[in-house]
């Protein structure tokens, strides 16, 4: 087990510096950045002036070796354009963000899994095929699109909701909603297809022989065993949620990471967003590897191994 | 008095059209036990998962007469079968590798087989299970019910699948090759165990095997099945004196039994396969294997009587075989 | 008919007419999708109060006639979607198939590959590309088709691994053919049925994702109807004019819900397993 959990430790490592490497190479190959600092109206001497200061004369390399560096020491740099430190700007927004990916989560798996449980319950019926099709639906839906549709009826017409920023809780009610339906499909697919495996197995078969009453036996006896998939791919889930959440927080006018990202992409703030891409790098693999050891509580079998 | 399991004209079909059970009939009375035999793939499991109502989605079950005591069972909802089901009616399956859920513990699940049933603690329950585990031959039991299956052996596995079917004391268990994954010492001590739970407790016991050597030492009746029907049905003693369908006598010429084959016989087993039979199968399943076929056993064997209480399924007069020898 | 079958004859059709509607659309267009023409601004549609059949979409805040910019739109997702699944498709079936055939090491850095493309938050990379680089067609495609192939490598992977140990694979070894041979001429057409399954499932994805960067800024340049630039160009009069977002959004969903419904089907009739 030991092993096993050093062995991820480190292929972590190694995942989270190739991510790193692909992009800043990806970023900085793709144009000069001083002249993208300077803006429009900047001259020759204004663009060697910049290159200096932020060290972008120097060779790709020497100049990722020394922002790695850094990172590495808890230092990300500073923003070009709030000349503050990354690493703070981050950490002010982080709350808004996780609040966001944390309560699209929660509805993606209450919504999902009792769907899936009931899909696989039904298996071949109309029930299923109907619940097929809501997934099939959420899936086609363009979330920035649902979104904006829910704030014109639930926002405008209705006048239930706050139609943006986050100052009270309700706030966030759209947001994590519109969230939590590009996880729905995944969730509920992978819970459908794992309870109609643990429905099917011959300790279900045992329990019933036992003469226990439906709901255990699907709650306790088969969801236990069809959850352990569920789980990792919830974290997954997760990790692309929280990506994903420039797009609704661009939407929402959530002043979140990924408005953050946003904002310092559309400005050039090169600083700011290689350090938010590790940052949901390191969340994303920081998440599998919490499944894992979440499904090593679950399944006994593997907590002896 | 009624017997405690009565099933006549039992059918089973599967949504693929296979007929897996085509009129079984048998019934199995208080300390009795009654074998069902048959090869492989003949309907004996099919036949006992549908009579306790656990059969798999998409198969369809049927019967004249399907009692428990004086409860017809047909007729009772799901609700008061699972009411019934590891409370007076119990079974052990096939599968021991596989019928334990990896995700709890051996205590929790036999505990909750009582606790289900019983108004009882589950610290009481665990002390059951214990005192179980110890009767089915299992040392140490208090550690085992803190272990998960997969700590342990298939023999170990079934034989706690044997004292979770004991919990609530039942009076009608369902044993389904209980003893085919286990080691022949261990094998003699599972048979020996339900030898002494039916005399303290008049256990009724339905034990499925395809060892004619367990019939012999177990049985007091024995239904004969082949490609889901029951072709021959006598007392113990009756059948292996003097085996009557075509069938019965090959499988007894499989297994020498001391005393029961005759010397002129040859061993061996019988040639082919059993069939898969179709919805629109007619005829006697056996037709194709059997060296005394004729044209009309395409059409429905008659059920014909060898003496009082022995039953076969057959075109040939009950002392065929005595003529045939002449 | 099954529901299943209505469900995939659904999907057929979706996808055909907004094929055709893209290919056609110079020539059922009624207007000129960049002619401005700042008298007839934000006109409703025709079966709306204010509509004229001119134009039976209405017209943008530029008076461009919204009909005929949807149905330009339909051409750039179409033409994204399939360029970005062609490009996808070569990196994950190439590692996948490699992954897979050869397993130990070359597997272990498919797999570390895999690993570190999803660790990639994708959006995120993809704006920040579009944005040094450029916005432009090319440069969206491209990103779409580096960044979409984890999927493809995935089951492509896991597919050829069941089909490297089948007879034919091994006659095929023992017969001397090359591995280029083996794997191209053995392996994929054997593999091929899951892998048009996932080229559905990404299509859909790619012209969603196209969306969302034009939406936000970072995809298609103006003034190319791209569905997605049109809801965000949109954003500021839907209030007033609801209209404006809901057509192209319709038009989005209807069409990634056909494509779906297409793959769906398609791994109904292939029994290429479940959906992954
Ligand atoms: N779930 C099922 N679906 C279709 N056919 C089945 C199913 N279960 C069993 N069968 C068929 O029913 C027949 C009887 O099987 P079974 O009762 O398991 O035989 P056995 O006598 O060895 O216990 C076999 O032909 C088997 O293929
Ligand atoms: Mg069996």
């Amino acid at each position: 087990m030991l092993q096993f959990l050093l062995r991820r430790a480190l292929l972590a490592v190694l995942v989270c510096l190739t991510v790193l490497v692909v992009s800043f190479v990806l970023t900085r190959l793709s144009g000069d950045l001083a002249i993208s600092i300077a803006g429009p109206n900047a001259t020759a001497e204004d663009i060697a002036t910049i290159r200096q200061n932020y060290g972008l004369d120097r060779p790709l390399v020497v100049q990722f070796l020394d922002w790695a560096a850094h990172a590495a020491r808890g230092d990300l740099g500073s923003s070009y354009l709030y000349h503050a430190p990354v690493a703070g700007l981050i950490a002010d927004r982080l709350p808004i963000t996780l609040t966001l990916g944390l309560s699209g989560l929660a509805i993606a798996l209450l919504v999902a899994i009792p769907l899936g449980i009931l899909s696989a319950m039904h298996e071949g019926t109309v029930i299923d095929r109907g619940i097929g099709l809501v997934a099939l639906i959420g899936q086609a839906m363009p979330s920035f699109w649902l979104g904006l549709v829910l704030i014109i009826v639930v926002g405008l017409k209705l006048q239930w909701l706050p139609i943006s920023g986050v100052d009270t809780w309700e706030g966030y009610i759209m947001p994590a909603i519109v969230l939590a339906f590009s996880a729905i499909p995944a969730l509920m697919r992978l819970t459908r297809a794992g309870m109609i495996d643990a429905l099917a197995s011959d300790y279900i078969r045992t329990a019933r022989a036992k003469g226990l009453r439906t709901a255990r036996i699907v709650l306790k006896h088969a969801l236990r065993n069809a959850a352990m998939p569920v789980v990792s791919v919830a974290a997954v889930q997760l990790g692309f949620m929280l990506g994903g959440s420039i797009v609704i927080e661009a939407v929402f006018a959530l002043h979140g990471v990924g408005y953050l990202a946003w904002e310092s992409i559309s400005k050039n703030d090169f600083p700011v967003v290689q350090a938010v891409v590790l940052f949901l790098a390191i969340v994303y693999i920081g998440l599998t590897l919490a499944a894992d050891m979440m499904n090593a509580v679950l399944d006994p079998r593997l907590r002896s191994a | 008095m009624n017997a405690v399991l009565e099933v006549a004209n039992l059918r089973v079909a599967f949504a693929n059209g296979t007929q897996a059970v085509r009129g079984v009939s048998l019934k199995v009375e208080r300390g009795e036990t009654h074998c069902l035999v048959g090869e492989s793939g003949c309907g004996k499991s099919v036949s006992s998962l549908a009579v306790m109502n656990l059969l798999a989605r998409g198969a369809t079950r049927s019967a004249d007469v399907l009692r428990f005591h004086d409860t017809d069972l047909m007729k009772l909802s799901e609700r008061h079968m699972a009411a019934l089901r590891g409370d007076k009616l119990a079974m052990i399956f096939q599968e021991p590798m596989t019928s334990l859920n990896p995700a709890y513990t051996i205590g929790s699940q036999m505990a909750e087989a009582l606790t289900r049933h019983r108004r009882v603690s589950r610290a009481k329950a665990l002390d059951r299970a214990a005192e179980l585990l110890g009767r089915v031959g299992i040392t140490a039991p208090g550690m085992r019910l803190a272990q998960y299956p997969h700590q342990l052996s298939g023999g170990l596995r079934q034989r706690v699948m044997i004292a979770m079917a004991l919990m609530c004391d039942p009076e009608l268990l369902i044993a389904d090759e209980p003893t085919t994954a286990l080691d022949v010492t261990v094998q003699a001590q599972i048979l020996r165990l339900l030898q002494s739970l039916q005399r303290e407790l008049g256990l009724a016991l339905l034990l499925i095997t395809h060892d004619l050597g367990i019939v012999a030492r177990m049985a007091q009746r024995v239904s004969v099945m082949y490609a889901g029907e029951v072709v021959e049905s006598a007392s113990a003693e009756a059948l292996f004196a003097q085996p009557t369908h075509p069938y019965t006598r090959g499988l007894l010429a499989c297994i020498p039994i001391p005393g029961a084959s005759r010397r002129d016989e040859p061993l061996g087993s019988i040639p082919g396969v059993v069939p898969r039979i179709g919805p629109d199968f007619q005829g006697c399943g056996f037709r194709d294997r059997c060296a005394h076929a004729a044209p009309i056993c395409a059409q429905v064997a008659p059920l014909q009587h060898a003496a009082p209480g022995h039953d076969y399924l057959c075109r040939l007069p009950p002392d065929w075989s005595a003529a045939e020898a002449a | 008919m099954s529901l299943r079958h209505i469900a995939f004859g659904l999907g057929v059709l979706i996808v055909g007419v907004v094929l055709v509607a893209g290919v056609l659309a110079p020539y059922i267009a009624p207007h000129d999708p960049f002619a401005q023409d700042l008298m007839q601004r934000m006109i409703p549609p025709e079966w709306m109060d204010g509509g004229s059949a001119l134009h039976p979409f209405g017209t943008d805040q530029l008076g461009r006639d919204y009909l005929s910019r949807l149905l330009y739109g339909a051409r750039i997702s179409l033409l994204i979607g399939t360029l970005a699944v062609v490009t996808s498709g070569l990196i994950g079936i190439t590692l996948g198939i490699l992954g897979g055939y050869f397993g130990g090491r070359v597997d272990d850095v498919v797999m570390f590959a895999i690993t570190c493309r999803l660790s990639i938050p994708l959006i995120l990379v993809a704006l920040t590309v579009v944005a040094f680089v450029g916005s432009s067609l090319t440069v969206v495609v491209l990103t779409l088709g580096l960044l979409l192939w984890d999927r493809f490598a995935v089951v492509a992977r896991t597919t050829t691994m069941q089909v490297r140990t089948l007879d034919y694979i091994a006659a095929a070894q023992a017969a001397g053919a090359s591995r280029l041979h083996i794997l191209s001429r053995e392996v994929l057409p054997n593999i091929l049925s899951h892998l048009v399954v996932v080229a559905t499932l990404e299509m859909a994805l790619a012209i969603l994702l196209e969306a969302a960067l034009s939406f936000l800024g970072l995809g298609v340049p103006p003034p190319l109807p791209s569905w997605g630039l049109m809801i965000a160009e949109g954003k500021d009069y839907m209030f007033f004019s609801p209209w404006v977002i809901m057509i192209p959004g319709i038009a989005l969903f209807v069409l990634v819900l056909g494509i779906n419904l297409l793959g769906d089907g398609l791994r109904d009739m292939l029994g290429a397993g479940r959906r992954p």
